[in-house]
This record gives structure tokens, C-alpha cells and sequence, in this order.
């Protein structure tokens, strides 16, 4: 690993130096109870990383501990090679969030939630004055710089957010769920804006509960679920590692082999309420199941991210 | 639990600044309030009752009560700043979340919101001050070396108001520390009346509530009286000052950073 020739400072740990997040053994617990369990994660620069899992699988905790915003119980967790808790404010000088709740400050018109924003990072106004537009525009609320946030709609407010997490140019720029409860004009438009950042070379980790989300954007991405990681790849990988290539999903009326989980060989079944899938690599054979089944509905269809996140983490409902 | 000292820092200047511009948005109902309240006590109580009471411990009873009433609504405005409107920020507006996801640190938003509150205290104790003034209540502009204090009194209220606000559920908890803290201090710290026509057991119990001294030191200054126990008196404001900063810097670290 080593390379003196080059010239290059060798660090004492080599995994930190080229991840712009480190971290190893990564534990959390609330009164006993385990959020996060010695989660390893290395986030090279300028990549789209993607945090999933179920509701209460420790993302957001993930997330905050990476921040110094909640204390970690053990492990190592390094941000641009510092020690969180040590460099915490140096690390979120150049950390932008956009938090899974709004907390625009209501007292405040678009435009001056950015201008105070950016008095916490102790921007010089000069640079605030130039700054704020520019991002206003990008988001497409130049428009509203003077309207109070209660008039904004849930999309423009997200888009405000990301204006704000943005304010001091951040290098690392985080978000949680950042497209949760917006209608698809909206989603598209913050998905635009973050493939953006990326080109712009910024580092992105974002948690998400929506795996079209995550194939557009990640370059890399894990699943999590009870704090634990189950997966981590590109979501290329995941697929083809962690499922078959295609699934036909029966519907109405499902044959009682099937159902009794016999499936025809080589291919591997999964019921959920009043639909079966049948999972296999060759199409031939799963178009043939079909036509044996005049009286069911079926949809033939490629395997996704979502088949691989539903096997990783199960069918049953989350609280 | 992180015991460690509140570290103050310029973030807190920052937090403070956010709270006057909101402030300043809204400034005409504020100053009615700040104006409106203490005018109906003077004018209702202290010509009401004056006319039966005339002078009370060497004062016309107007000029007594406006002195009191300057220390009381410091109590008042900073309590109510502390309790209700930080938690507005803390809870349901989420402020300190989005702060802390800046350079800002905890010591920062509690230390700004104390600094916050002491200031409202001084907007609403000039307010009276000034009125007091028309009245005749003062005897020259050495009145206005009462603002200090009033400044001083404030946070010494902030500061428990807002351990309260650590570790409130909703807002019904407050109303708790109304009844059994700020109202008792109102009737019984000065305020009204002399606390010297209390029974001795309790003149001696008034001596731990902090507005007893804030009253003391304060009313003498605004009717231009020589000072008594001046050192005392802020001393124990300081004091509760103080302690009451650590205790809530500590109990808001605790709720905010899990």
C-alpha cells in the first residue's frame, strides 16, 4: 500500500485517506437498545452514496452520527480524515443537510432563511448577497425571495432546503429522504438538482425509501435494517448478487403447487398477501409458466432494486 | 450526561441576532404588549389604590409600584421568552436542529436565547422606565442606571425558565412553574408592598427568591434612593445567574444531542 516512490505522505491508516468517510465498528444504542451495529462504511469523494432500509433501520441515526449531531456509543468515524468528535464543527463547516423534516424557520421569507443560515458558517455578507440569488434561481424560487415559508408548497420547500444546505458550498452534502411526500414534477426536478451537485464534484449520501430513487442516483449504495448491513454494491451489483435476473408476478388465481412453494426448477418463489413471484434467469421458462395459467394475471417483468431490498429485508410490515 | 462548563463563543451572538430580527418584524404587537400590560397596573393599581394608600415607605405608592412593577415584568418577559418561544423553537419549529446542523454548537443556542431573553426583559423594563417617567415616578435620568439591572434580572429568570423548557413535554408544563414559582415571587417579593410587613418566617424565606433582591436593588435606583446591600443583591442574582445557566446548558445538550 505503501508507495514511497510516488512521493505521496503514506497516512497511518490508508483506508481514511481515500474515503472521505471512515468509518469502522460503528455502534449506537439507545437505553441498551441497538440502533446502529458496527456498521463499516468508506465513502470515496465525489461518489453518490445511498443509505436504505425500512423505517427504523438506523439511517437517520447513521446520519446524525456522521454529523456530531448524536454521540456514537463505539467505533471509529472519520470525516474528511478527522475524528468527529474532535473536529465536529470544522467537519460541518463544510457538511450541507437537507434533514428528513422541514425546519425552514418560519419567522423568516425565503430569502432570509438563507441569509441567516449562512451567518452560522460565518459567511461574509458580500458573499452571502451574491451567493443567495444564484442558489434561489437554481431551485427555481427566485420568484418567492420575499414570501414567507408558510406560502411555499411541500416541493418548493424542499428545494428551499437544499438552497440552505448549500449555502456554505459544501464539500459533503447530506440527505435524508429528500424526496419523500413530493409528486413526481417535484421528485424529478430534486433528482435533476442532484445530479447536478454530483457533476459539480460534490460527495453525496443520501437514505431513501425509494429504490427507483436510489438506481438513478447511487453510485453505491447499502442496505440496512435492524442497524445491521445486509448488502452494499452499485445497484447493478446488488442485483445481479443478490437476485435472479427476471420474476413473473401471479395474481387472481394461483395454483395450488405454487402456492405450496414448488416452484418449477431452478426458479425460486415468494408469496405476499395475494400475489406470488416467481423469480428465474430464464424467460422462456417464465413466459411458459404464464401461458399455463390462462385464469391468473400475470406480469412479466426484470428483476430491480426493490426485489433485492424486499429479500434482503422481508415482506412484513415495518411499525 | 455532559457536565462540562458552557463554552461561549461568537455562534451565540449569531443565535441572539436571529431572535431581534424576528422581534423586529413583529415589533408594533410587542411594544403594545410590553407597554399596554404594566400601563393598566400603574394606572388602575397605582392611582386606584394610591388614593387610599398615599405614600407607602417614603413614596408616593405610584412611584413605589412602578419601580416594582419594572423588576416583575423583567421576571415576567424573560420567563415567558424562555419557556414559551423557546420551546416554540425547540419543538414544533425544529430551529435548533436546523442550527445544530451548522457550525453552532448547543452552548451557543442557549447562551444566545439567555442573552436573547435578558434583552426583551431590557426593551419591556425601558418601556415601563419610560412611562414610570411620565407619571412622575422617577426623580432623574440616575433612574436609568436601573437598566443594568434590569438586564441582569432577566437572565437570572431566563436561565431557570429555561430548564424548565429542557425538560417540558408541552407547553401545560409551564404553567406548573407559573403557579408555584413566578406568581408566589410576584406577591410576595417587593412588588406591592414592603416585604418588611411580612411575618418574620416569611420575610426570611423571601430572602432565597431571587426577584426579592432584583426589586431591592432596583427600586432604590429608579425613585433615586441610596442603594442598600448592593453587593448582596447582585450577588445573588449573579449567583442564580450562573447556576441556572450550567444546569439548562447541561439539560439542553441532553435533549438535543441523542
Amino acid at each position: 500500500m505503501t508507495d514511497t516512490a510516488s512521493g505521496v505522505h503514506s497516512p497511518a491508516d490508508p483506508d481514511a485517506a481515500a474515503t472521505l468517510i471512515h468509518c469502522r465498528a460503528l455502534s449506537k444504542h439507545f437505553n441498551g437498545e441497538p440502533a446502529v451495529k458496527d456498521l463499516d462504511l468508506d465513502i470515496p469523494p465525489r461518489c453518490c452514496f445511498g443509505l436504505l432500509g425500512p423505517n427504523g433501520a438506523g439511517k437517520t441515526t447513521t446520519l446524525r452520527m456522521l454529523l456530531g449531531q448524536s454521540p456514537r456509543s463505539s467505533g471509529t468515524l472519520q470525516l474528511f480524515g478527522r475524528d468527529v468528535d474532535i473536529s465536529r464543527r470544522e467537519i460541518r463547516q463544510r457538511t450541507g443537510i437537507v434533514p428528513q423534516a422541514d425546519n425552514l424557520d418560519p419567522d423568516f421569507t425565503v430569502a432570509e432563511n438563507l441569509r441567516i443560515y449562512g451567518l452560522y458558517f460565518r459567511l461574509p455578507p458580500a458573499t452571502l448577497e451574491q451567493r443567495i440569488p444564484q442558489l434561489l434561481k437554481m431551485v427555481e424560487l427566485g420568484h418567492r425571495s420575499g414570501d414567507r415559508i408558510n406560502t411555499l408548497s411541500g416541493g418548493m420547500k424542499r428545494r428551499l432546503t437544499l438552497a440552505r444546505a448549500l449555502i456554505n458550498d459544501p464539500d459533503l452534502l447530506v440527505l435524508d429522504e429528500p424526496t419523500t411526500g413530493l409528486d413526481p414534477q417535484a421528485r424529478h426536478m430534486m433528482w435533476s438538482l442532484v445530479h447536478r451537485m454530483k457533476r459539480g464534484g460534490k460527495t453525496i449520501v443520501l437514505t431513501t425509501h425509494y429504490m427507483e430513487e436510489a438506481e438513478r442516483l447511487c453510485d453505491e449504495l447499502v442496505i440496512i435494517d435492524h442497524g445491521k448491513l445486509l448488502a452494499q454494491g452499485s445497484p447493478v451489483q446488488l442485483i445481479q448478487e443478490h437476485c435472479e435476473k427476471e420474476v413473473l408476478e401471479i395474481r387472481d388465481e394461483i395454483p395450488d403447487d405454487l402456492a405450496e412453494q414448488q416452484p418449477p426448477g431452478g426458479c425460486r418463489v415468494e408469496r405476499a398477501d395475494d400475489t406470488l413471484y416467481v423469480y428465474g434467469n430464464d424467460t422462456e421458462q417464465l413466459l411458459a409458466l404464464a401461458g399455463d395459467l390462462p385464469q391468473s394475471t400475470c406480469l412479466h417483468r426484470r428483476s430491480g432494486l426493490e426485489d433485492v431490498f424486499l429479500r434482503l429485508t422481508g415482506r412484513a410490515l415495518r411499525s | 450526561m455532559d457536565w462540562r462548563l458552557p463554552t461561549p463563543r461568537f455562534e451565540a451572538l449569531i443565535v441572539w441576532r436571529r431572535n431581534v430580527l424576528v422581534w423586529r418584524k413583529l415589533m408594533g404587537a410587542s411594544v403594545l404588549m410590553h407597554f399596554g400590560e404594566p400601563l393598566l397596573y400603574l394606572l388602575g393599581l397605582g392611582y386606584g389604590l394610591g388614593f387610599f394608600i398615599g405614600e407607602m415607605a417614603g413614596m408616593p405608592y405610584i412611584a413605589f409600584l412602578a419601580s416594582g412593577i419594572i423588576a416583575s415584568s423583567a421576571m415576567n418577559t424573560a420567563s415567558f421568552e424562555a419557556m414559551w418561544s423557546v420551546y416554540t423553537r425547540m419543538v414544533p419549529q425544529q430551529t435548533y436542529e436546523a442550527i445544530l446542523a451548522t457550525p453552532a454548537e448547543v452552548d451557543d443556542i442557549v447562551l444566545g436565547e439567555l442573552l436573547w431573553c435578558a434583552s426583551k426583559s431590557l426593551i419591556s423594563g425601558t418601556a415601563i422606565l419610560g412611562i414610570a417617567a411620565l407619571l412622575g415616578a422617577t426623580k432623574d435620568w440616575s433612574a436609568l442606571f436601573a437598566l443594568p439591572v434590569v438586564f441582569l434580572t432577566g437572565y437570572c429568570f431566563a436561565a431557570p425558565a429555561l430548564i424548565m423548557t429542557a425538560v417540558a413535554k408541552g407547553y401545560e408544563f409551564f404553567n406548573f412553574y407559573l403557579t408555584l414559582v413566578m406568581t408566589p415571587m410576584f406577591i410576595l417579593c417587593g412588588v406591592f408592598y414592603p416585604t418588611t410587613t411580612l411575618p418574620a418566617p416569611m420575610q426570611a424565606a423571601v430572602q432565597f427568591l431571587p426577584l426579592t433582591h432584583a426589586v431591592a436593588v432596583i427600586r432604590p435606583i429608579v425613585v433615586g434612593q441610596p442603594v442598600t446591600d448592593l453587593g448582596l443583591h447582585l450577588g445573588v442574582l449573579v449567583l442564580f445567574a450562573l447556576a441556572a445557566t450550567w444546569i439548562a446548558v447541561v439539560l439542553i445538550r441532553r435533549r438535543l444531542i441523542i
